[in-house]
């Protein structure tokens, strides 16, 4: 066997991946096992919980559970990642909080001394593209692609928390036009194309989705007639709540909205891991891109056999 | 900063007869808005006043002057949190931050959507996600983790109950439990005096 893995992180998982679209999970954790990175689970880690959903409701709350599932890491003594913006925004920006205002450092130990529980700051929260991109390189990572995609056109969603607040992330203060995850789609051979308000919010976060249903869909519809008119075969995207709103909520926008939209909406939504692990050859299987057509009712509801057959040939 | 900017922002503001909720604005650190130039960079860069009769830079102004009207509009809960007004504010005030603190006085005040009230009070609290995958109903979602060679539940709180009552614990002692009681107490006023007011104008 190879031994000491070259990069450990313990996984938080947060709530949409693993209870919703589980083949995100499973996707991330077979490309970072390929890419020789070792994933610690953390056990009884709980909702980030939400930034714009539970920090809305109560502040205090939201810093506290966050600091508390921040602690299962420091315990593991490697940083966390996480492939979800939401989650993303919540673990950053309460340690970012935690590790500048000790006032709110104090309040938050005191709550956690009576479980036996201590904020320390030793440990990092990034987001999964922070990992790749940052920690083991994209020359590193180009390095695992086996198959590319030459006739694949892309619209990536970068979704707003992994880049905003940008004084608490780790690009550099860029938030209007990065490039980190184009570059990344880019090196399984497929285009990334331009689209107009390419980095437009997809509708869901900030507790909009449950409040008015029809607003988020609207968003939705907006960003998913911008892709249509890109010729973009596919989404690509980087947050599992983006995902869910971006592939249920494409359904929502073709009920709601079918009379303005014309064609119904079909855009296969496809997460970053799912599309690095195709092109590095890992079985589709384990990446979660082959519907169990016993089961309905689950995601994801866009059908995305366009893509594979579109792909099918270079996996060859 | 120069002084008098110092002096002008932190001034004795006028205060509408409701002086408590407006207190509770300057408590919430909400002061920093009165450096706002009223340019609307916020309401022209918000996705969701493209859609929406949500205007930032009202709902900023509203609380700027103390008026509470802004806790009842549903407006304040059309913000996505997408940061684009943080990020473009010309006078670095944290817009998105301020509109999560307006709705935490919105909450503590008792106007919050039925919606929201159940994921915090019903699911959050009680499951620890903000959607979880335990319970009768959500079954087929167990069989599709399955589907994928993953355990039925995730290794978190569902699979720990021990860690659920670790964070139940904890959104005891933060205020949590006492903040969704009074909530329901306020709901409940309210639903009754509906009630009142519907035999009223039978």
């Amino acid at each position: 066997m190879s031994g000491e893995k070259k990069w450990r992180y313990a996984f938080f998982l947060g709530c949409v991946a693993p209870n919703r679209y589980p083949m995100i999970e499973s996707s991330i954790r077979a490309v970072f096992d390929h890419l020789g990175a070792e994933i610690l689970e953390m056990e009884g880690a709980s909702c980030c919980p939400a930034p714009g959903v539970f920090r809305a409701f109560h502040i205090p709350t939201w810093l506290v559970i966050a600091a508390r599932n921040l602690t299962i890491a420091e315990d593991l003594g490697v940083d966390v990642i996480t492939g979800c913006n939401g989650c993303y925004g919540t673990l950053r920006d309460a340690w970012y909080e935690l590790l500048h205002e000790p006032e709110l450092k104090k309040m938050v130990n005191e709550h956690l001394a009576k479980v036996g529980r201590k904020f320390k700051g030793s440990i990092e929260p990034k987001h999964i593209v922070q990992a790749l991109y940052q920690d083991m390189g994209l020359d590193y990572v180009k390095g695992f692609v086996k198959h590319k995609f030459k006739d694949l056109k892309v619209a990536v969603h970068y979704g707003c928390h992994i880049l905003k607040p940008s004084d608490k992330r780790p690009w550099g203060g860029d938030y209007e036009n990065p490039r980190f995850l184009d570059e990344i789609v880019e090196i399984t051979g497929a285009k990334s194309i331009d689209y107009k308000d390419k980095f437009m919010c997809c509708g869901a976060g900030g507790a909009v989705r449950t409040a008015v249903k029809e607003v988020a869909a609207d968003f939705s519809r907006e960003k998913l007639v911008n892709i249509r008119d890109s010729g973009a075969d596919i989404i690509i995207d980087c947050c599992p709540f983006c995902h869910l709103q971006l592939d249920l909520g494409q359904m929502e926008a073709n009920n709601y909205y079918k009379d303005i939209i014309g064609e119904q909406f079909k855009v296969p939504v496809i997460y970053l891991t799912q599309l690095l692990g195709l092109s590095f050859g890992i079985d589709p299987n384990e990446l979660g891109l082959i519907k169990n057509h016993e089961l309905s009712g689950v995601s994801p509801f866009i059908p995305i056999d366009p893509f594979i057959e579109k792909i099918k040939e270079e996996l060859l | 900063m120069s002084d008098n900017v110092e002096k002008y922002i932190k001034r004795k503001v006028y205060k509408k007869e409701n002086s408590r909720i407006a207190q509770k604005f300057v408590d919430a650190g909400l002061e920093k808005i009165r450096s706002c130039i009223n340019c609307g960079t916020c309401t022209g860069s918000c996705p969701s006043g493209r859609r929406t009769a949500y205007r930032t830079r009202s709902a900023i102004r509203k609380a700027l002057t103390g008026d509470e009207s802004v806790l009842q509009d549903i407006d304040i809960w059309l913000c996505t949190t997408c940061y684009y007004c943080y990020e473009r504010c010309p006078r670095n005030i944290p817009v998105t931050d301020m509109i999560i603190k307006l709705r935490n006085i919105a909450v503590e005040e008792g106007f919050i959507l039925d919606n929201h009230f159940t994921l915090a009070n019903d699911i959050f609290y009680e499951t620890g996600h903000g959607v979880p995958a335990n319970g009768e109903g959500n079954k087929k979602w167990r069989d599709l983790r399955e589907s994928y060679g993953l355990p039925p539940l995730p290794p978190t709180v569902h699979t720990h109950p021990e860690a659920l009552k670790e964070c139940q614990e904890l959104m005891k002692s933060v205020g949590f439990r006492d903040l969704m009681d009074n909530v329901a107490e306020k709901k409940k006023q309210e639903r009754a005096e509906q009630e009142k007011e519907e035999v009223k104008e039978k």
